[in-house]
């Protein structure tokens, strides 16, 4: 079913399958335009840890049980397999049919949202999860990541019940989605080089995430961060005492600006992290960019060790009243 | 509807706004509504981000006045003022050695004290004096003298980014920690529980005048970034609830704290007024916020003004006071 962009087919099935208080897994960080559709709902998120090689399945397998244990509700688990928004890594093969079976002996549904799988460096991204199961997964895509955004064009493969449930939905919430796209879409694909221009962007980006990787490097070396293969971000890990959210302004009186971890959490983690987006800026930018975050974070960790001897772990009750821009939820 | 009358001096207008700040966003809306107001009253009107074109554009253009309506460090600390004097364009708003003074709260505070104005004990301190003689033992000689409630402020800076009301003394170091993130002098003050009033002072031409006292009620308690620029968050009550007597003796302070910096044209006091009635002199704004929920305004309409009549006037008297 083709719908306005990937994030409508994340709002229907939502709708369709959240009541107040339903739980929704999804991974530890997730996207934040996924994390407000699911609290638009009022669903409760539980996050499901994560490595470098993406979910772990048995942290999933301890959350569910612990959750049945409760007696709550699970309606399915949103994962984003392929170089993850925002932690940037991907979910290894093994792990992809493990967490089918599990997900599978507990009646979950699988919401597998993939825009960023065509976008690889080195090498393709394992098959998608729906691939190997088309009952138990709603697969989403979308152009706005190898076409452009504006089109507003995405699409949802869903067991077949479901899709007649979705197409419902559809009507009743848009009509139709925009079909002067979808003809502009279709004939883009018939009279264009479209994997060749596919093939543009992955070296673009490939070349834009060595500079970031490098610069982190060079600039904050002892920091840690991921190492994606694909996709647009990198996910950086900040000393304890610092709070990505509370530093935020800081940085962009330094002019840079990046989005806090905050974001991608339901329940206040985040703060040692921030998400960096390597796909926009170019590899002279980044390196800038990197250097004025590199500023921002020695001096805070300067002036906490100047404090240091003074009991720094007492919480101020006016944190919180340090405001951040909205994240940029592409 | 009549088109008012302008002046033949004034016909083009440059409202600057923007700039890279924290607090472009509130510029741009400033702007946008001092902008709207003026060509409302039939000046033509050009609105300008301040980028690497804006000095070679003015130089070309010679609009007859500018409107600067930037907040945050360029705009209210001098530095774009300096500039604007340079290229002897008239401008509206304060100088910048005033506007210098002003922004930094430590030095605004010691010359409206001396003007006889009441202004919270305080007291400066350096990121270096912290390094040379050892935080324990400087945090504690403040924690000696200057007992709780207290707040800590960067000693520039606007829109409260890095300012932490300090309630429990454990809470201090962390509160230095945020203010010295956002500039390297801090201001620790003594925390004056009150009414919390903004005085919009202006002068058209007849010497500074107090807009009626706005009275600044924050949900949370606390007038942070949040509370200024989100509506909703805080509660504001024009004119202020205080008798004529106390609401009278606050004007007058803002007039004089206006006047011993050496302001023109246009500012905002801000000042606690404590349980006795005493005005407590705060800090300055140079180019107070012009928003639509910003207090200035709420002023203005309180005591009758056409937004774009003033705007307009107080160009007429950038123009005045340049001829002088």
């Amino acid at each position: 079913m083709v719908t306005t962009g990937s994030q409508q087919a994340l709002d229907l099935v939502t709708r369709l399958f959240i009541n107040p208080g339903d739980v929704v897994l999804a991974e530890s960080p997730s996207y934040v335009g996924a994390l407000g559709v699911f609290r638009a709902y009022q669903a409760d998120v539980v996050h499901v840890a994560m490595d470098a090689e993406g979910l772990i399945p048995e942290s999933l397998r301890e959350t569910i049980t612990t959750l049945e244990a409760a007696g709550k509700p699970i309606k399915f688990l949103y994962t984003i397999p392929n170089f993850h928004n925002p932690a940037g890594v991907t979910l290894s093969w093994g792990r992809r049919l493990e967490i089918l079976d599990i997900c599978r002996s507990h009646g979950i549904l699988v919401l597998e949202d993939n825009p960023y799988g065509l976008l690889y460096f080195d090498q393709p991204a394992p098959q998608a999860m729906r691939s190997v199961d088309d009952e138990g997964v709603i697969y989403l895509g979308s152009f706005s990541k190898t076409l452009a955004p504006g089109f507003r064009v995405g699409w949802a493969l869903a067991p077949h019940a479901i899709r007649e449930k979705l197409i419902l939905a559809n009507e009743s919430a848009t009509l139709s989605p925009n079909s002067f796209g979808q003809f502009v879409i279709t004939e883009y694909l018939d009279q264009t080089d479209w994997k060749g221009q596919i093939d543009t962007f992955r070296h673009l980006y490939a070349e834009r995430r060595d500079a970031m990787l490098s610069a982190l490097g060079e600039y904050l070396p002892k920091l840690s961060w991921t190492k994606p293969e694909g996709g647009f971000f990198v996910w950086v890990t900040l000393p304890d005492e610092l709070d990505s959210k509370a530093m935020l302004p800081r940085a962009v009186k330094e002019l840079v600006a990046y989005t806090p971890g905050t974001a991608f959490y339901s329940d206040g983690q985040g703060k040692q992290n921030m998400r960096l987006s390597f796909c926009y800026p170019t590899p002279e930018s980044i390196r800038t960019g990197i250097a004025r975050l590199a500023t921002v974070i020695n001096g805070e960790i300067d002036l906490l060790q100047t404090f240091s001897g003074a009991n720094l772990t007492t919480p101020i009750p006016t944190r919180s009243s340090v405001t951040t821009p909205p994240p940029n939820t592409l | 509807m009549t088109t008012p009358l302008v002046p033949e001096s004034l016909r083009t207008v440059t409202v600057l706004a923007g700039g890279i700040s924290h607090e472009r966003d509130v510029s741009l809306r400033s702007g946008r509504r001092v902008a709207d107001s003026l060509t409302a009253h039939g000046i033509s009107v050009e609105l300008r981000d301040p980028d690497a074109t804006l000095l070679g554009h003015l130089s070309e253009t010679r609009p007859d006045v500018i409107w600067p309506a930037l907040h945050g460090a360029s705009g209210e600390d001098g530095a774009l003022r300096g500039v604007l004097e340079a290229l002897d364009i008239p401008f509206v708003g304060s100088r910048a050695t005033a506007a210098r003074l002003a922004w930094d709260k430590p030095t605004a505070k010691a010359l409206v004290a001396r003007a006889g104005i009441h202004t919270p004990r305080s007291v400066t301190l350096s990121h270096d004096a912290f390094r040379e003689l050892g935080a324990v033992s400087v945090l504690q000689a403040i924690a000696d003298e200057h007992p709780v409630p207290l707040v800590v402020k960067p000693a520039r800076g606007g829109s409260a980014q890095g300012v932490t009301v300090v309630d429990d003394i454990a809470g201090l170091p962390r509160a230095m920690v945020d203010a010295y993130t956002y500039c390297e002098d801090v201001l620790v003050e003594q925390k004056i529980v009150g009414t919390e009033v903004a005085i919009g002072v202006i002068d058209t031409g007849d010497g500074p005048i107090a807009l009626p006292a706005v009275e600044i009620v924050p949900r949370s308690g606390f007038y942070g970034f949040e509370a200024r620029y989100n509506a909703g968050e805080t509660r504001f009550f024009t004119p202020a609830r205080l008798d004529d007597t106390v609401a009278a003796a606050a004007a007058a302070a803002a007039v004089a704290a206006h006047t011993a910096l050496g302001l023109r044209h246009l500012s905002r006091v801000d000042l606690i007024i404590d349980a006795a009635g005493t005005a407590w002199f705060l800090e300055v704004n140079v180019l107070p916020g012009l928003t639509e929920t910003s207090l200035v305004p709420l002023a203005l309409e309180a005591a009758g003004y056409d937004l774009g009549w003033l705007y307009a006037e107080l160009a007429q008297k950038a123009i005045t006071d340049h001829r002088a």
